[in-house]
């Protein structure tokens, strides 16, 4: 089976707001606001891609972008 | 197509302030149009005023930006006039309870065939945070700085009353509810009302020292449970999430249409 794992987070900065929301709701504390209250991929690497920073952005400003790798 | 061929970029960044719950649930309703796969052309949004009604200028569908609390009324014409458009009324709480509160029973009475979303943040935003129909008891608004003597109204109950066909409830942290119950509300035949309770930091958060939209939205998962839980049982104070009423009956412009080919067969 294939499974979805993670290329990039795509962030557009000009949009994001800096509410904090993908920061505080994600599941394994992927994301940080940076000084200028802009959201930031620190820890990508503990990304599980489940997607719901995107789903929950309100400035739609936050991109999940997933590749296929096979298992194994 | 993705969700952000459904949007006219050229209006981005949008104009809710940082944390509205508002443009959560543009970004749900936009998954539910993407998975449903339905094309730019086949949808028409009419909206009303007021912050939640500026969601029609963000999405790239056929939009109608019309006046305070009436946004069901033109969209009873669109509908009747070309009835195979998917038609949704984004409304806010005052726009549609208040002002708008008699074209939304009656609408549900008809059982237009139509798509009525009431994003509910419980206060007029754009005018400065006035209380409205939702605030409820005990709520301090610019307008009851002393709190608010007003009772609320139960959305879910009252669109049920007034006879709509299909009637929901979540809120803005349960993004994945929103997609999953606006593709029903819209596949639905008939009038579908979907409550969607969502944030607004700025002034009910702000005048209600309820924190950060972060933490109005922890609060939402905090005090709503699924319809018929074991936490309602033992707790009724939590607010029910989930669908309430899902009937088949006639509608209203399926109706119509009846009644056109019987008065031109008896005018033979």
């Amino acid at each position: 089976m294939a499974r979805p794992t993670l290329k990039e987070h795509v962030i557009n900065r000009e949009w994001c707001k800096g509410c904090g929301i993908c920061v505080y709701f994600c599941p394994r504390d992927v994301l940080e606001l940076d000084g200028d209250d802009k959201v930031v991929a620190v820890r990508p690497k503990d990304c599980i891609c489940c997607m719901m920073c995107e789903q929950r952005c309100p400035d739609l400003a936050i991109e999940v972008i997933t590749e296929r790798k096979e298992d194994g | 197509m993705a969700v952000k061929d459904y949007i006219r970029e050229r209006f981005f960044p949008h104009m809710w302030c940082a944390g509205c719950g508002h443009g959560t649930v543009l970004n749900g309703m936009l998954q539910a149009i993407e998975a449903l796969g339905l094309s730019k052309n086949e949808i028409v949004m009419v909206s009303g005023i007021g912050c939640s009604s500026r969601i029609s200028g963000y999405v790239d569908f056929h939009t109608l930006h019309t006046i305070h609390g009436r946004a069901l009324a033109f969209a009873t014409g669109v509908k009747m006039s070309l009835p195979k458009l998917n038609v949704i009324v984004p409304m806010g709480d005052g726009d549609a309870l208040s002002i708008g509160g008699n074209h939304f029973i009656h609408a549900a009475r008809r059982n237009l065939d139509m798509t009525a979303l009431v994003m509910n943040n419980r206060i007029y935003g754009m005018t400065g945070g006035q209380f409205s129909p939702l605030s409820g008891l005990g709520v301090i608004a610019t307008t009851a700085p002393y709190s608010n003597i007003d009772h609320d109204f139960d959305v879910v109950e009252m669109a049920t009353a007034a006879g709509a066909t299909f009637v929901a409830r979540t809120t803005s942290y349960h993004v994945r509810q929103i997609k999953e119950i606006i593709k029903k509300a819209i596949l639905h035949k008939g009038f579908s009302v979907v409550e969607i309770l969502s944030q607004c930091p700025t002034y009910f958060g702000r005048k209600n020292k309820l924190g950060s939209a972060v933490d109005m939205m922890a609060a939402m998962k905090e005090n709503t449970t699924p319809i018929g839980s074991k936490a309602k049982k033992e707790n009724p104070d939590l607010i029910e999430r989930g669908i309430f009423v899902q009937k088949d009956l006639p509608v209203y412009n399926e109706e119509y249409d009846k009644i056109i080919k019987r008065a031109q067969a008896a005018g033979k």
